[in-house]
C-alpha cells in the first residue's frame, strides 16, 4: 500500500529512518553475520586459532545425540505450552463471554500474570515446589507423593511448563475473548431460535469464527516457547536434571557462554534463525491472508 | 433474547473463580514467604498466613540488598529496571515512529530496502544471535552501562508496522491539504500525525514498558557489575551458586518489589494495555 | 583561528594529561568474581599492597560470576584489551592455558621480575593443580578450598551416635546413616557439588587416576578414565542409599547445604569453604572431620584435590606492569595476608608459612575443624593422579557427568553404564577442545 501523494525526496527521510537502520546494522545484522561466519569456523576460546571447516560444526552438532535431544525436549515443551494454553484460555474466555455480571472483574483477575517477568514467575513458582521450602512440594508430600524437580525430569518439566503458562494464558484469554465478543449476537440468537444449547452454539458458530484466532496464538504460543522461555528455563531448572529441560534456546546460550564452544554455539544460532524465519514467514503470510479475505 | 442456562452459568462461575484463585495463588504465597524470618521457612507447619518481619524485609531489600548474594539494594536495582524500562520504551517509540512516517510519507530510493531491513529484525531476536551481539556491545565499550543495556533493545520492527498500519488510515486529504498551507513534512508530522498517533502511543507505552521491564537474557549478559543489575536479573543472582544460603523471605520481597510495578501498570491502564496486546501483534 | 586555538588547547590538555600519568603509579588491573565478605577481603588485600608501595596501584574490578568474567576477559582479549589479572576458577584451567600468548605463565612473571621466589614455600597440593608437568606455576592460586565431611552432632547423640566420632570410612558412613535413619532422620546423607566430590576427589582420595596424560596435565590427548571400579563401586553405593533413602540428592552445587544446616540431613560432604555460611545458620553443634573412604584400596587414603579459583596474568603487557604484578603476588603470599585471607574466609591458606601462623595464633583450637581441610591437602605428597585434573571443555565435561549421575540417582541407569556413559561424552568433548586448539601450545 502507498500513499497517493507524497512529500518530495529530500534528505529528510533518510535522516528519520536512520536511528532505526544504525542500530539495525550494527547490533542485529553485523552479529546475525558474525554467527553465520564463525559457524563455518573452529577456534579456540580466545581466537588465537582459527580454521575455516565449511559445514564441519553443522555435522558435529547434527552428530550430537544432546543436540537432537534438545530438539525433541524444545517440541514437547512448546507443544504442551501451546496446547494447556491454548485450551485454558479458550475456556476462561468462553466463560468470560457467557457469565453477564462480573465479566470484567474476572477479565481483570485473570490478565495480570501477563505483566510478571518470566524469571520472576519461575523463581515464585520454583519456591512453591522447592523440595525444602515449597508449600506445594509438602503438600504433596502429605498426600504420599514425593516431588523434587532437581531429580525427576517429568516433574522439572511440569514446573517450566506452568511457569511458562503463568504469562501465556492471559495472553491467549485477551485474544480469545476480543474474538467471541466481535461474533455478531444476531448469529448466535438466531441459532438460539433454531434450538442449538449454548455448547452446541459455542462448537457450531464460535469455534469456527474463532480459527484464524486460534491459528495465530498457535504460532505465536510457538515463538514464546522457542525463545521467550529463556529466562523460565534459566531460573527454574537450569536444563535439569539431565538435559530434560535444555531447550534450544538454553543449549545456545549454555554452550556458546558458558562453555565457550563459539563455532558450535553459531552453529546452533544458525540453525535457530531458519527456525525464527519459517516461524515469521508463516505468520505473515497468515496475516496477509486474512487482510485479503 | 437468548435463554437463561442458571447450571451453565454457575458453572462457568465456578470455573472462573477457581482460576482466579489458582492464578492469585502464587503471588500470595510470594506475599506471605516475603513477611517472615529466614528460618521460619525451614520450619513446619509452612507458613499460609502473613507474619509479622514484612516492613523489616522489605526494607532491608530496598536499602540493603540480600547479605551474601552477590547483589545491590533493591532499590538501585528497581531504579535501573526503570531506566531501562522508560529508555527502551521511549526510544522505541521516538525511532520507529519516525521511520514509520518516513516510509509512508515519502517516496525515495532504497526505501524498499530499508523497510526490508527493519523487518529482517523480527526475525534476530537477541536468542540467536547471543555471543557475537556480545562481542559488539564489548568493542564498543557498553558492557556496564545504560547504553548497552537499551540501545540494542531499541530497534523494533513490530513498533514500526504498527505505526505504518496506523499512518495508512490516516485520510490523505489532511497531508493535501498541509501541503497547499505549505506546511512542511517535519511540521505536519508534529501539528497532525503525532496528536492523532496519541491513543496509539499510549497503548504502545503500557506494552512495552512492561516488554522493558520484564528483559531477562540481555540484561543477564551485559550486566556484571552489581549497580547495573536489574531487578529481574538481580533475583536469579539472589538464588545462588556460591557458598551462601538462600534467604527466601527476601527473595520473595524482591519478587513482589519486582512484579509490582508492571503489574499496576496492567491494572491502571488496562484499557491501553488491552490495545496495546491485540494492536501490536496484528 | 577558533580551530586553531581549541587544538592548542587541546595539545596542551594532552601534554598535561601525560606527564601526570608518569608521575602516577602504575595501574594494574585486575578482574575477579568475589562477591559480598569476599569482596570486601579481596579490597583489602589490593589496599593493603596499595598503601605499602608508590609505585603500583592494583585495582580490583567485580566482572560478575565466574563464567561471566571468563567471558568479558575472552570478549577484551579478542578486542585487543583486557586486564592484568584475570581470576579463573580451576575448570577453565585448559582454556586459559591453550591459547597462544593469551597468558603469560608465572613463574616467568616472578622471574622476569627477578622477585624472590621459591615455590616450595606453597603448599604443593595447592600449587599442582596450577602447575604444568614441570612443577613449574602458571597462575597464582588464589581461594582454593577442598571438600570435607561435616556432620550434625546433635542427630548423632539422638540416633545413639557417639558424636566425637565420626565415620571414617563409607561403610561406617552406611552404618551411621541407617542408625540415623532409625532414629527418625528425615534424610540421613547429602553432598554438594556431586561430580567435584564424590568423582573427582574420591579418585584422588583412592589414587585412581581419572584421566590419561597425568590426568590431563600432559597433553591435549587425554582421554578419561574415570570410569574405575573403586568409582562404580562408589556411586552404586550412593544409588543404594538413594533407594533405601540414606542419601537424598538435592542439586548441583550448593543446594544441598541447606539440606544440612536445616536439620534434614545429619551428613554433609561439601566445600571446606561453606564453614562460615552452615555455622552461622545451623542451630545444632556440628562437626568436621576428612572425607570418607574405602580402606581397602591401597594408598587411600591419598590426598584430596582443590576447587576455587586462581589469579592468572595476562599476556601483551608492559614490562612495568608485570613487575608490578610480581611485586602484588610477593605482597600477596606473604604469611599475614594468606593467614588473615584464611582465617576470614575460609579458602585454605597457599603457603604453609600462613598454616604455621594461624596454628601459633591458636585460631584452630578456637574454631576446630578449621584445618581438616589443611591436613587432608598435606596428608601426602601429591601423585600424578592426586595433584589436581585439567581438562578441556571442563565446564561441559561438569555437565555432563552432573547429567549421568542424575540419571543413576534417579535409578533410570546402573552406576556402571552411568560412567562409561560419562567417559564416552566427555571424550567428545575433549577431542572437540583438542580440535579447536591443536594450533595452541
Amino acid at each position: 500500500m502507498e500513499k497517493r501523494t507524497q512529500f518530495p525526496v529530500s534528505w529528510l527521510p533518510y535522516a528519520l529512518v536512520a536511528p532505526q537502520l544504525a542500530i539495525t546494522i550494527v547490533f542485529f545484522i553485523w552479529p546475525a553475520a558474525q554467527a553465520l561466519w564463525q559457524s563455518l569456523l573452529v577456534q579456540d576460546a580466545f581466537a588465537t586459532h582459527t580454521e575455516f571447516v565449511w559445514f564441519e560444526n553443522f555435522k558435529v552438532l547434527f552428530a550430537d545425540e544432546t543436540y537432537i535431544e534438545s530438539f525433541r525436549v524444545t517440541a514437547v515443551f512448546s507443544s504442551l505450552v501451546a496446547f494447556f494454553g491454548l485450551s485454558i484460555s479458550l475456556i476462561l474466555a468462553a466463560c468470560c463471554d457467557h457469565v453477564l455480571r462480573g465479566a470484567k472483574a474476572y477479565q481483570t483477575l485473570i490478565i495480570w500474570p501477563y505483566a510478571v517477568a518470566p524469571a520472576i514467575a519461575a523463581v515464585i513458582w520454583s519456591f512453591m515446589f522447592n523440595p525444602t521450602v515449597g508449600i506445594l512440594a509438602h503438600g504433596m508430600k502429605l498426600l504420599g507423593y514425593d516431588w523434587n524437580h532437581l531429580l525427576n525430569s517429568g516433574q522439572a518439566m511440569s514446573l517450566v511448563v506452568v511457569s511458562a503458562l503463568f504469562k501465556l494464558i492471559p495472553y491467549d484469554f485477551l485474544f480469545f475473548l476480543a474474538g467471541l465478543q466481535s461474533i455478531p449476537k444476531s448469529l448466535i440468537e438466531a441459532a438460539a431460535i433454531d434450538g442449538a444449547g449454548p455448547i452446541k452454539r459455542f462448537a457450531t458458530i464460535a469455534f469456527p469464527l474463532l480459527s484464524p484466532t486460534s491459528f495465530f496464538l498457535l504460532v505465536v504460543n510457538l515463538v514464546y516457547a522457542f525463545f521467550d522461555t529463556f529466562a523460565i528455563i534459566d531460573a527454574a531448572t537450569a536444563g535439569g536434571p539431565s538435559r530434560s529441560t535444555t531447550i534450544l534456546v538454553y543449549k545456545v546460550f549454555h554452550d556458546g557462554f558458558k562453555g565457550l564452544d563459539l563455532g558450535g554455539s553459531a552453529a546452533q544460532s544458525v540453525v535457530l534463525m531458519a527456525i525464527v524465519i519459517t516461524l515469521t514467514v508463516v505468520q505473515f503470510r497468515f496475516i496477509e491472508r486474512k487482510v485479503q479475505y | 433474547m437468548i435463554e437463561n442456562r442458571p447450571w451453565l452459568t454457575f458453572f462457568c462461575h465456578a470455573l472462573l473463580i477457581i482460576s482466579v484463585i489458582v492464578i492469585a495463588f502464587p503471588l500470595y504465597i510470594a506475599f506471605v514467604a516475603s513477611t517472615h524470618t529466614a528460618e521460619r521457612m525451614f520450619e513446619l507447619p509452612l507458613p499460609l498466613l502473613p507474619g509479622r518481619e514484612m516492613l523489616h524485609n522489605y526494607a532491608t531489600v530496598l536499602t540493603e540488598g540480600v547479605a551474601g548474594a552477590s547483589t545491590a539494594p533493591v532499590g538501585r536495582m528497581m531504579l535501573n529496571s526503570l531506566v531501562m524500562a522508560l529508555t527502551i520504551t521511549f526510544g522505541k517509540i521516538a525511532i520507529s515512529i519516525l521511520s514509520a512516517f518516513a516510509i509512508v510519507y515519502f517516496r525515495f530510493p532504497l526505501k524498499n530496502f530499508f523497510f526490508w531491513m527493519i523487518f529482517i529484525t523480527l526475525m534476530l531476536p537477541v536468542e540467536v544471535r547471543i555471543l557475537p551481539t556480545y562481542e559488539v556491545v564489548s568493542d564498543l565499550h557498553m558492557l556496564d552501562t545504560y547504553a548497552g543495556l537499551t540501545i540494542p533493545l531499541i530497534a523494533s520492527a513490530t513498533a514500526t508496522f504498527l505505526f505504518r498500519q496506523f499512518f495508512l488510515t490516516i485520510p490523505d486529504e489532511l497531508m493535501e491539504a498541509a501541503r497547499i498551507d505549505g506546511a512542511s513534512a517535519l511540521r505536519f508530522f508534529w501539528d497532525v500525525v503525532l496528536p492523532l498517533s496519541k491513543t496509539n502511543i499510549a497503548a504502545l507505552c503500557v506494552i512495552l514498558f512492561i516488554y522493558g521491564w520484564n528483559q531477562y537474557l540481555w540484561p543477564l549478559l551485559v550486566t556484571t557489575q552489581e549497580d547495573m543489575y536489574t531487578v529481574v536479573i538481580g533475583i536469579k543472582r539472589m538464588i545462588p551458586g556460591g557458598d551462601a544460603s538462600v534467604d527466601w523471605n527476601l527473595v520473595m520481597a524482591t519478587a513482589m518489589l519486582a512484579l509490582a510495578p508492571p503489574a499496576l501498570v496492567v491494572l491502571l491502564m488496562q484499557r491501553w494495555f488491552v490495545k496495546g496486546l491485540v494492536e501490536t501483534e496484528k | 583561528m577558533k580551530i586553531k586555538k581549541l587544538c592548542l588547547a587541546l595539545a596542551v590538555a594532552c601534554t598535561f594529561a601525560t606527564a601526570g600519568a608518569q608521575a602516577a603509579p602504575i595501574e594494574i588491573q585486575w578482574w575477579h568474581s568475589m562477591t559480598g565478605v569476599l569482596n570486601d577481603r579481596v579490597n583489602d588485600i589490593a589496599n593493603g599492597f596499595n598503601a605499602s608501595q608508590k609505585d603500583y596501584k592494583v585495582v580490583p574490578v567485580y566482572k560478575g560470576g565466574y563464567t561471566e568474567s571468563m567471558t568479558a576477559a575472552i570478549a577484551a582479549v579478542r578486542s585487543g584489551k583486557g586486564p592484568d589479572i584475570l581470576q579463573v576458577f580451576e575448570v577453565g584451567t585448559a582454556t586459559m592455558m591453550a591459547g597462544k600468548k593469551v597468558i603469560k605463565p608465572v613463574y616467568e612473571v616472578m622471574a622476569e621480575a627477578h622477585e624472590k621466589f621459591d615455590p616450595k614455600s606453597y603448599m604443593p597440593a595447592v600449587t599442582s593443580y596450577y602447575s604444568d608437568t614441570q612443577g613449574r606455576m602458571l597462575s597464582m592460586p588464589f581461594n582454593s578450598s577442598t571438600p570435607v565431611f561435616y556432620y550434625n552432632k546433635d542427630a548423632f547423640k539422638k540416633a545413639g551416635l557417639d558424636p566425637n566420632q565420626p565415620p571414617k570410612t563409607w561403610d561406617e558412613v552406611e552404618a551411621d546413616a541407617l542408625k540415623l535413619k532409625a532414629s527418625g532422620a528425615a534424610c540421613s546423607f547429602t553432598t554438594a557439588w556431586q561430580s567435584w566430590v564424590q568423582l573427582e576427589n574420591m579418585s584422588a582420595w583412592h589414587n585412581q587416576e581419572f584421566a590419561t596424560k597425568q590426568n590431563g596435565f600432559g597433553g591435549l590427548d587425554t582421554k578419561l578414565t574415570f570410569n574405575t571400579e573403586v568409582l562404580v563401586r562408589h556411586i552404586a553405593k550412593l544409588s543404594s542409599w538413594v533407594k533405601s533413602g540414606l542419601f537424598t540428592y538435592a542439586g548441583r552445587t550448593t543446594q544441598p547445604e541447606a539440606k544440612f544446616y536445616g536439620g534434614d540431613c545429619a551428613m554433609l560432604t561439601t566445600s571446606s569453604a561453606a564453614y562460615a555460611n552452615i555455622k552461622k545458620n545451623a542451630k545444632f553443634q556440628f562437626g568436621i572431620s576428612q572425607l570418607p573412604y574405602y580402606p581397602d584400596v591401597k594408598g587411600a587414603p591419598q590426598n584430596s584435590i582443590i576447587g576455587g579459583a586462581s589469579l592468572w596474568v595476562m599476556g601483551g603487557k608492559k614490562p612495568a606492569e608485570y613487575k608490578g604484578v610480581a611485586k602484588f603476588f610477593t605482597y600477596m603470599s606473604s604469611p599475614k595476608v594468606q593467614a588473615e585471607w584464611h582465617q576470614k574466609t575460609g579458602y585454605v591458606p597457599i603457603t604453609k608459612a600462613a598454616y604455621e601462623l594461624t596454628k601459633k595464633e591458636g585460631f584452630y583450637e578456637a574454631n576446630p575443624g578449621t584445618d581438616v581441610a589443611i591436613q587432608q591437602l598435606l596428608l601426602k605428597n601429591p601423585t600424578k593422579d592426586s595433584k589436581g585434573i585439567r581438562l578441556g571443555n571442563f565446564v561441559q565435561i561438569r555437565g555432563i557427568i552432573d547429567e549421568e549421575l542424575e540419571a543413576v540417582w534417579a535409578q533410570k541407569k546402573g552406576p556402571k553404564q552411568a560412567l562409561d556413559d560419562a567417559v564416552e561424552r566427555g571424550n567428545v568433548e575433549l577431542r572437540k577442545f583438542e580440535r579447536a586448539n591443536k594450533g595452541g601450545r
